[in-house]
């Protein structure tokens, strides 16, 4: 069984994440930033149009090729020592610290507390009439699941398939997916967790929900 | 009581003139304002009679001022004029200029496009002592007086389908139309029927429409104005303007500024003046007919005397253009002349506004020849008298050589070879039953048949196998400047399909400028068609003598204009030349972007024009290939603009006489060219990796606030949307033209 409140602990102790940019080839870099501690953003724009921060330009073959942070956050460390050599592809250049949102620390513990059932194909997806009726009446939370269980039809197109529940036994805990709204193949529909720890996982929720303290 | 209505009347124009004198005239507006205080905190005290005398001085004042500050006007407080929520709207149009209406497919924000507004209205003419009632189509943008639907008269392309639709109605109910021209532009997204192939059309329609057309200018911003504005007579409203493009977005150009920015005032100030956009500019250059007198600062919906005087021009119009292709008329042009300037009873007149057939058609060529007439003055055509004398008399010597040749010589001969023909295959057939048959089967019965080794060896074996693989491609008649690079490129696609770098020899050079691994197509320059799509030796320029100018005396474009003369060696961005592919001759008309981004103005137009015509005369295919234009040149302000509907008539003129228009887009083809003389082609394609559109996203993001997503104009999208009916890769390009030519279009084509 996962230790929900040592997780949470341990985000706590290192609410962030760290992504290494690594160079894409081989090439000639000069860092556009050399100094640990500045700030990055990542790809912004509503259709994430516009790219992120210049880290650094790698040129091969005299073409000049510019290194984007993918993610917001602070510089931790630059290879400053590597500025205007030739570096390898995959040599790591510098490395963004960024540090995880209140719904972004949830996820996290989410994603390794519950078990999480995926769509296996692009379709609206809706829970069976039994447990339609349930969730309606009690609420998701009410609901308990076992391996095999028929869960959900699948709707695509006019053409309706039962799916049944694969995975450990236990209460769903979240949904993802609306009524009435198409998923993608591969996205999470329900988030599932052993009845016993609902109450934990609910707690800690909370108190990432009022503890937690977002930084810029 | 009435007082206070009329003080209250008076505090409106107040506020109205500050607004439109933005910073202009301080002191006198001090003054009057001063005034107005001073009488309202008077007013109370005052007797009836004392009131009355103090408000009517205060008014003459308000007068004064008014009549003042009109003359005083700058283009731009022109421009605030008509962008005023107070300013006239096509609705108080109908309300006062026509006798009854009913508005068609709307009623205030329900409607397929509210910037959109139709509707059929008569005008009621005495005749006697009878009462004609004379229906017309009433078309127009409606600003709504600052409704916020109606998007201050950006009209989406569904409004535009709209007017289209109910131009068409009007042609077949035989009534004129009248077009009120109230938008800053077009509403620039590219959902279907998208923003630049519906102007397009519309203008495609109009060209060709068979009822007389009348349109009044009182905002008339590009594109948008254009889509219903090709009329048999335009009339434009003193205050009203008429542009290529707003002040605004002419400044930000000129200044170069980012999206988001604003450009300073005074420049765009010193853009509306340079553009030459009032309506005394535009009667000048001949972009309008008439101008109709507003009263001082611009008509508002109060102004009753106003509306007479416009119901009478439009009435007078339109008599005008309906006499004009009457046979019986003398006594009653004679009228309509003498009544010039009068707001004389047109009423009275009997002009009957249905056309017969031959009229209609008397009426399209007049429309023709006018438009064909317009920004004449601004062309530059270096041609030597002699060249000019001979390239008239070559084209009348082609046209009568054609008309014999393919009109009169090859139906005859054709029937001919036709009645030649079934007689051959009448015997071919009597020779197969009774001869050749019987004689084979018995030669195949005596002889056994063996097959011709080197046949053989055709059929079997690669052609050349000593070669390895033969590779027929990759020959290119052309090396580009940017394969003689010696440095890696990256795809624009690396990132999302993986695309490795490449040697830009190789790209530019065998690969033709295209990713060997996504098939992303790179820019190339615009002779790598001259020297891979036609023959060898096979391109004839004609009309290279035609230059850009500057014909606004546009302040710094004289200049500009000399840097691409000297960096392309070329006279405009437009290149026409008669080609052949395959041995099949054609015309084209070639934009090229190096020259001031491919723009077109009005040497790209005349050279457009007579290309068409070119190809009319000779009965041959007419190509638009478009290497890239970024749209009508802003500089030349309506000179430019008003290419749109010459060229889109000269279009239409080569189709309707049966030839094949072809329109191929290349790299970037946006704004005016696309809504107008390109789109209008039944057969458009584009080179993969194109962006054919109206705007681009910075213009989209500024009018609309939508962030359009990234590829939003590229052609795949342009081919989904239906706006182009093919995507083909810049290798085949001549393989497939070649395959449109046997394919498409009307059969009077030479080759026919």
């Amino acid at each position: 069984m996962i230790d929900v409140k040592q997780l949470l602990e341990e985000i706590k102790a290192s609410p962030f994440e760290e992504i290494e940019v690594t160079a894409p080839h081989t090439g000639v870099v000069r860092f556009a930033v050399k100094e640990p501690g500045v700030k990055v953003v990542g790809p912004s724009g509503a259709h994430m149009e516009k790219p992120g921060t210049v880290v650094a330009t790698l040129e091969r073959e005299r073409n000049l090729k510019s290194v984007y942070a993918g993610i917001k956050g602070d510089l931790a460390r630059v290879h400053a020592d590597l500025d205007g050599s030739f570096v390898e592809a995959g040599t790591p250049l510098c490395l963004i610290r960024h540090f995880l949102t209140k719904s972004e620390a949830i996820d996290s513990i989410l994603k390794k507390v519950l078990h999480l059932f995926y769509a296996p194909e692009r379709a609206k997806y809706f829970f069976v009439p039994d447990v339609d009726k349930k969730i309606k009446a009690l609420g998701v939370r009410n609901v308990k699941v076992r391996d095999g269980m028929e869960l959900f039809i699948a709707s695509r197109m006019k053409r309706e398939r039962p799916l049944a529940y694969a995975g450990p036994e236990g209460q769903i805990y979240t949904v993802y997916f609306q009524y009435e709204q198409n998923v993608d193949a591969g996205q999470p529909l329900i988030g599932v967790c052993p009845e016993s720890q609902v109450g934990l996982i609910e707690d800690v929720v909370g108190k990432v929900q009022s503890e937690w303290e977002e930084r810029d | 009581m009435d007082i206070e209505k009329n003080i209250k009347e008076l505090s409106a124009r107040l506020s109205y003139i500050k607004d439109i004198v933005a910073g202009g005239d301080s002191d006198n507006l001090r003054i009057l304002e001063g005034k107005f205080r001073e009488f309202l905190d008077r007013e109370p005290g005052l007797s009836p009679p004392e009131r009355q005398r103090q408000f009517t001085q205060l008014e003459d004042m308000f007068i004064f001022l008014e009549k003042k500050l009109d003359a005083e006007l700058s283009p731009m407080d022109k421009v605030r004029i008509v962008r005023h929520p107070q300013r006239i709207t096509l609705k108080d149009i109908l309300e006062n200029v026509y006798d009854n209406y009913t508005e068609i497919g709307g009623q205030d924000e329900y409607s397929i496009d509210p910037a959109m507004l139709i509707a059929r209205a008569y005008i009621s003419r005495k005749r006697g002592d009878k009462v004609v009632n004379q229906p017309v189509m009433v078309i127009g943008q409606e600003k709504g007086h600052g409704e916020e639907f109606r998007n201050g008269g950006s009209v989406k392309p569904w409004g535009n389908a709209k007017a289209s639709q109910y131009m068409k109605v009007a042609e077949t109910e035989n009534i004129p139309i009248h077009a009120y021209v109230f938008t800053p532009g077009a509403y620039p997204i590219e959902d279907y029927p998208g923003a630049a192939q519906q102007i397009a059309r519309n203008l495609y329609e109009m060209s060709g429409l068979r009822v007389p057309i009348v349109a009044c200018f009182s905002e008339g911003g590009s594109g948008g104005a254009e889509a219903i504005g090709l009329a048999d007579t335009r009339l434009m409203l003193s205050h009203g303007y008429y542009s290529v493009i707003s002040p605004e977005g002419a400044a930000a150009i000129e200044s170069g500024i980012r999206q988001g920015q604003r450009a300073p005032a005074e420049l765009i100030e010193k853009c509306a003046s340079d553009l030459k956009i009032t309506a005394a500019d535009n009667l000048r250059m001949g972009f309008v007919d008439r101008v109709i007198q507003e009263p001082p600062l611009g008509a508002r919906p109060e102004h009753y005397e106003f509306f007479k005087t416009l119901r009478t021009e439009m009435i007078r119009a339109t008599d005008e253009i309906v006499l004009q292709v009457r046979g019986v008329k003398l006594l009653r042009a004679m009228a309509l002349r003498r009544r010039e300037g009068q707001a004389a009873d047109v009423d009275s007149l009997q002009v009957f506004w249905g056309l017969t057939p031959v009229q209609a058609e008397r009426l399209i060529w007049r429309r023709y020849r006018k438009f064909r007439d317009m920004s004449k003055k601004a062309l530059i055509d270096n041609s030597s008298v002699a060249g000019r004398f001979f390239s008239q008399a070559s084209g009348l010597g082609w046209s009568v050589f054609s008309y014999f040749r393919h009109d009169f010589l090859l139906p005859l001969r054709k029937s001919v070879w036709r009645a030649v023909e079934d007689a051959q295959a009448e015997l071919h057939l009597l020779k197969r039953k009774t001869i050749t048959e019987p004689l084979r089967r018995v030669r195949d019965k005596l002889i056994r048949r063996s097959i011709d080794p080197e046949k053989q060896q055709k059929l079997t074996e690669l052609s050349c196998p000593e070669e390895g693989v033969c590779l027929t491609d990759g020959g290119w008649n052309y090396l580009s400047p940017q394969a003689r690079e010696d440095r890696a490129v990256t795809c624009t696609n690396a990132a999302s399909h993986g695309c490795m770098d490449m040697w830009a020899p190789d790209l530019f050079g065998d690969f033709a400028g295209v990713c060997g691994h996504c098939g992303h197509h790179f820019s190339m320059e615009y002779q790598w068609y001259l020297y891979n799509v036609f023959d060898p030796d096979s391109i004839m320029e004609f009309n290279a003598k035609i230059e850009s100018g500057n014909p606004l005396a546009f302040p710094g474009f004289d200049e500009k204009l000399e840097q691409a003369k000297k960096k392309t060696g070329k006279k405009s961005a437009c290149m026409t030349f008669e080609a052949r592919i395959n041995g099949l001759k054609l015309v084209v008309a070639m934009l090229m972007a190096p020259f001031r981004g491919g723009t077109v103005g009005t040497a790209e137009g005349e050279k457009f024009i007579r290309a068409a015509a070119w190809a009319r005369r000779r009965r041959l295919p007419f190509l638009a290939y478009v290497h890239g234009t970024a749209g009508i040149r802003i500089q030349e302000g309506v000179n430019g603009v008003i290419q749109m509907p010459r060229c889109t008539m000269a279009v239409r003129r080569y189709i309707e006489a049966g030839g094949l228009y072809l329109v191929l887009y290349d790299t970037n083809s946006y704004a005016g060219p696309v809504a107008s003389f390109l789109g209008c082609s039944p057969y458009q394609f584009s080179v993969r990796s194109a962006n054919i559109g109206f705007a681009g996203p910075g213009v989209i993001k500024e009018t609309t606030g939508i962030d359009i997503p990234p590829f939003y104009h590229r052609s795949y999208y342009a081919l989904a949307r239906g706006h182009i009916q093919g995507i083909w890769d810049r290798r085949e390009v001549r393989k497939n033209l070649y395959q449109t030519l046997l394919t498409m279009g009307g059969g009077n084509l030479y080759y026919r």
